[in-house]
């Protein structure tokens, strides 16, 4: 099923399903050399029980994205704007006091690297322990034996030996873990976990992705599942926003993100990665050139200067007109439906084997 | 952490014996007869041979540096009276016990270190968390301006300023003196007011700077973010989190800061007029009086190597990933 | 499960082993860092086992492909290789020379004709040099003075690995990641080796710049006729650049094929675990067995007896920790696929029974998942 999601620049009333509704989401860092538009009119929803992947590479903004969602951003040195509705409530208006209520307790997050994102200063006993008192004010005890038993549900042998461990003393694949059970301390309806895999090696990969997928199930909440890997959000996501330039430049389920992919950015993401079972006499095609400078993006379409399809289009219209992501299942890019169904067909889809 | 102990002291002990044979080798290349010297202008060769056996200078230098170390641990007998361990000899010019001579200054030095270190701590941790606190606003602006200001002051400079301020024009203040604690706290500290606010200045505007920029860095760091994405309220994530991690540089600095002081501030106390080891020393090296150098080289020695044994404790007790190495 | 499946020999495959002249061989290599420690004199109390005799060989022109996961080992095979590291056991030889323990002198010559590429193409360039200078550089080390001068060679090997020859001035920072690794190509390139280790070349780069510095690795081979090794974690791009690949696990080669018969026909257990712990941007990929492994890697100070994949792996036995196995060829397997196991797997990664669910959390959850 298709998320609901209106057209960019006109704000609506969201769909009776969506927990998470995103609207024109801009955020703006200023910095010496200028203002960087990191997040330039984003939307977006999640559903209750439901993943939404992001993908995108250094500097799309996806990052960005979730911090400002959980108002992580420092208010001095950024600027965001848009609505962020979490059931309902917009957060961009909330008081400091109101998110601290919300974070950690209905919307939880997952970093990268658990060795960096644990403090090595506490024990992870209660680092967990820490933010179920908070929001629960649930006794030590208490907070000790939820601990315990998130952590046993996450599979970390021992739990309540490994309690009053250190992080350094966990090796990655258990800080990662660690990290997965503080997220879930507090049964949250939404979880964000931002590249939660990368640092990791790919047999413990996959045992931590069917872990969040299985614990899914089980808790209900929503996950977004940010990204720069098409074959990790293939096996997590159930909807799919691929982002460029602080932009979504294509959104759809995930089997129709990738088995009809719409978008120039999106073809290129997907033909320049080998596959396990791709032909190996095919030559990769990367996309030509490097991102844009956020300092300074390209007028119009962000991608058409490294786009090979930008003749096919009348005029100048990929330099300097913004092509819009309507809504539903859309690709933001100025060729006709009919092109891009054809040069998908015969220029790209027999490279993908 | 026994095994930690054991090792540091040990390491601490074969320093302080290398640096005390390094001293009073060094010495003696100086060619110079002490007991000359000790016995003035007019002195009758009878006399000076009295007194080099005295001062033990008769015999060979490795039996008198055998003797002089022997002293530390075990005292040691002089034509004056028995001279308890810790000996560090007798003065060549006043004939004083050296450890006797340190302990009279001593409490000057331990006065004005503990006044000065009470200060700049409260004041400059308290400023630089506070600046940090606030980043960006005028608030952080003034305090990092005035920091930077002050931190390029010496105290040669500031400290006639404020004496010619407070004492010599308004009268305000008498000059800072002496007083012995125990026989009157007040006094003590009304004594030490302006060598202790001269002294704080400086530093607290160096440890301002460095909590300031410490507390930035942890901020930043993505275990803080954790903490704020966790809904940890914002004073507990900056207290709990970012603090604990900006203790394991300013205890580092604060370490060396602090054997500086206890060893004797010179600057301080020749501009205050102020009878501290520090004036000891440079006293007794003009004079060329070995037994006094050399207590108070190992004196301040022994804070150094006792402080940064202190301080990797500190470290240990600070960041567990240091414990278990 | 039958252990030893007959294969049709030699199925005409193009990436079947050739005959071809051996450049590099390792035989029984090993690298073991000490660890220091105790009380009261620090002495050593162990050694990190990075690489615990391997062998294997590298032949002129081809591209061999070095995969494992973090702490197999590979990275500082591949440094041994190259001899930034001195082996502390085994041999390594190079074109017939024994150069194990060579000297700086003796290495000379050879030094020029192996080299590196590395994984962090910001730390591995100067940032004060320009990059003519940084190309230029291991030329007049080498005293090498190609005709035609040195800077216009420079300019040569910039256009050939796809930047702009009147970059020459420019420094380090003035380029992205994918064209600063460009750069440490063409450095590589500048001596006209015979052999380039390239230790995870691609991995720190975006996903579109990866298959840009992929293509321009792959057509540096095939054209100069280089040979590679060619050191990733990623299996699909592994896979995608070279024609024989070796996996590592905890300092050992646990099996070495064409790349057909690992990536299609693997025999040894740890290799149908990576294989079907890749993600796949396929939406259905349903055929494919699915292994998931219990906890991590275990460390390398102390790694298990006998066969050291046995504590991760579902088919281990009593033998498996008391003997370690030999890495042969089975019977069926096509010549020069060795594998290291007393019991290997059927040689498919298709499913053919059920999942194996080691992760006793996933195990637990999925029970409960089932029963519901």
């Amino acid at each position: 099923m298709t998320t609901l999601t209106k057209t960019e620049d006109t704000p609506a009333p969201t769909g009776p399903e969506a927990f998470l509704s995103v609207r024109d989401l801009r955020v703006r860092f200023s910095t010496e050399d200028g203002v960087v538009k990191a997040v330039d009119g984003l939307s977006f929803d999640v559903e209750r029980g439901k993943t939404l992947g992001i993908v995108g590479e250094s500097g799309s903004g996806k990052s960005v994205t979730n911090l400002a969602v959980l108002g992580l951003h420092n208010p001095q040195s950024s600027s965001v704007t848009g609505e962020i509705l979490l059931d309902g409530k917009n957060l961009i208006a909330a008081s400091e006091k109101e998110m601290e209520r919300i974070r950690g307790n209905r919307a939880a997050m997952i970093f990268q690297d658990p060795l960096t994102a644990l403090s090595p200063y506490y024990t992870v006993g209660r680092q967990l322990a820490e933010p179920f008192r908070k929001h629960t004010g649930a006794s030590r005890k208490e907070a000790k034996a939820r601990a315990i038993e998130m952590l046993t549900k996450v599979g970390i042998p021992q739990p309540a030996l490994r309690f009053d461990d250190y992080p350094h003393q966990f090796s990655g694949g258990m800080r990662q873990r660690a990290m997965i059970a503080m997220s879930l301390m507090c049964n949250p309806d939404l979880l964000i976990a931002d590249e939660p895999t990368t640092a990791l090696d790919v047999t413990v990969q996959a045992q931590i992705l069917d872990l969040l997928k299985d614990l899914q199930q089980e808790f209900g909440s929503a996950i977004i599942f940010i990204t720069h890997d098409l074959g990790v959000i293939a096996n997590m996501a159930d909807d799919l926003l691929v982002m460029y330039a602080g932009r979504a430049v294509e959104r759809g389920t995930v089997r129709e993100v990738l088995q009809q992919p719409k978008h120039p950015y999106t073809w290129g993401l997907l033909s320049s990665m080998p596959r396990l079972g791709g032909d190996i006499n095919e030559a990769l095609m990367p996309i030509p050139g490097s991102p844009p400078s956020l300092l300074n993006p390209p007028s119009g379409c962000p991608f058409h200067p490294r786009c090979a399809f930008t003749e096919k289009v009348d005029g100048e219209r990929c330099s300097g007109e913004r092509p819009l992501l309507a809504e539903g299942r859309a690709a933001a890019c100025h060729l006709t439906p009919e092109q891009k169904r054809t040069i998908f067909i015969d220029d790209i889809k027999p490279r993908l084997g | 952490m026994l095994q930690f102990l054991i090792r540091r002291l040990t390491g601490a002990v074969v320093i302080m014996f290398l640096i005390g044979a390094f001293t009073f080798f060094l010495f003696y290349t100086i060619p110079q007869d002490f007991a000359q010297l000790s016995c003035g202008k007019n002195c009758s060769p009878e006399n000076i041979a009295v007194i080099r056996e005295n001062l033990g200078l008769d015999k060979p230098i490795t039996t008198q540096f055998w003797e002089f170390m022997r002293g530390i641990v075990a005292g040691r007998d002089f034509a004056v009276g028995h001279c308890a361990a810790p000996c560090l000899g007798q003065s060549f010019s006043t004939g004083d016990f050296v450890w006797d001579s340190i302990m009279d200054r001593f409490p000057l030095t331990l006065s004005l270190t503990v006044g000065a270190l009470v200060i700049f701590l409260v004041i400059g941790l308290g400023s630089g968390l506070l600046a940090a606190w606030k980043r960006g606003t005028a608030l952080d602006k003034a305090v990092s301006g005035a920091s930077m200001v002050l931190s390029s002051f010496q105290i040669y400079f500031l400290g006639p300023i404020v004496l010619g301020l407070f004492v010599y024009s308004t009268g305000w203040m008498e000059n800072p003196k002496y007083v012995p604690f125990l026989d009157n706290p007040v006094d003590w500290a009304v004594a030490l007011l302006i060598p202790w606010a001269v002294m704080a200045t400086i530093f607290t505007a160096q440890y301002t700077r460095m909590s300031r920029s410490t507390m930035i860095e942890q901020l930043q760091e993505e275990h803080v973010r954790t903490a704020r994405a966790k809904g940890m309220p914002q004073r507990y994530v900056f207290f709990r989190y970012a603090w604990r991690g900006s203790l394991a540089p300013i205890v580092t600095i604060l370490g060396m800061d602090l054997s500086g002081l206890l060893a004797g501030g010179v600057v301080t106390e020749f501009t205050f007029d102020l009878a501290g080891i520090g004036r000891l020393a440079v006293e007794s090296s003009l004079t060329k009086d070995l037994p006094v150098t050399m207590g108070v080289m190992l004196f301040g020695a022994f804070f150094i190597l006792v402080l940064n044994i202190i301080v990797d404790l500190a470290y240990a007790y600070i960041d567990p990933r240091v414990r278990l190495a | 499960m039958s252990e030893n499946v007959t294969l049709p020999e030699q199925q005409g495959s193009s990436d079947g082993v050739r005959e071809r002249r051996e450049l590099l061989s390792v035989e029984g290599m090993a690298m073991h860092f000490p660890i220091y420690g105790g009380f009261p004199f620090k002495r050593q109390v162990g050694a990190v086992k990075a690489v615990d005799g391997i062998d294997l060989s590298v032949y002129e022109g081809e591209s061999l492909g070095l995969v494992g996961e973090s702490g197999c080992g590979k990275s500082t095979t591949g440094r041994m290789m190259t001899r930034l590291l001195e082996p502390t056991g085994g041999k390594i030889t190079y074109r017939g020379q024994d150069i194990t323990h060579a000297g700086r002198r003796q290495l000379a010559p050879i030094r020029s004709e192996i080299q590196m590429i590395f994984q962090d193409p910001y730390s591995s360039l100067n940032p004060r040099q320009t990059v003519g200078t940084i190309i230029k550089s291991p030329m007049e080390v080498n005293g090498v003075n190609p005709s035609g001068g040195r800077e216009n060679r420079v300019r040569e090997l910039l256009e050939l690995v796809g930047l702009n020859p009147e970059h020459y001035n420019r420094f380090p920072h003035e380029f992205s990641g994918g064209q600063r690794q460009r750069i440490g190509v063409a450095r590589a390139l500048a001596l006209q080796p015979k052999l380039i280790v390239a230790d995870e070349p691609v991995s720190a780069l975006d996903v579109s710049i990866q298959a840009q510095v992929v293509n321009l690795l792959q057509k540096v081979q095939r054209e100069m006729g280089i040979a590679f090794v060619f050191i990733a974690h990623d299996l699909a791009i592994v896979r995608h650049f070279s024609e024989r690949v070796a996996v590592m696990y905890l300092g050992k080669v646990v099996e070495v094929a064409d790349r057909d018969s690992l990536y299609n026909r693997p025999r040894h257990p740890y290799t149908h675990a990576l294989l079907s712990a890749v993600p796949e941007a396929d939406v259905d990929s349903a055929s494919k067995e699915r292994i998931r492994l219990e906890g991590d890697v275990p460390s390398p100070v102390n790694p298990p007896s006998g066969c050291r994949f046995r504590t991760r792996c579902w088919k281990a036995q009593d033998k498996c920790a008391t003997d370690e196995p030999p890495l042969v060829q089975i019977s069926g397997n096509r010549e020069g696929h060795l594998t290291a196991c007393h019991f290997p797997e059927d040689p498919t990664t298709e499913k053919t029974g059920a999942d194996i669910v080691l992760d006793p959390a996933l195990a637990q959850l999925e029970k409960t998942a089932d029963t519901e």
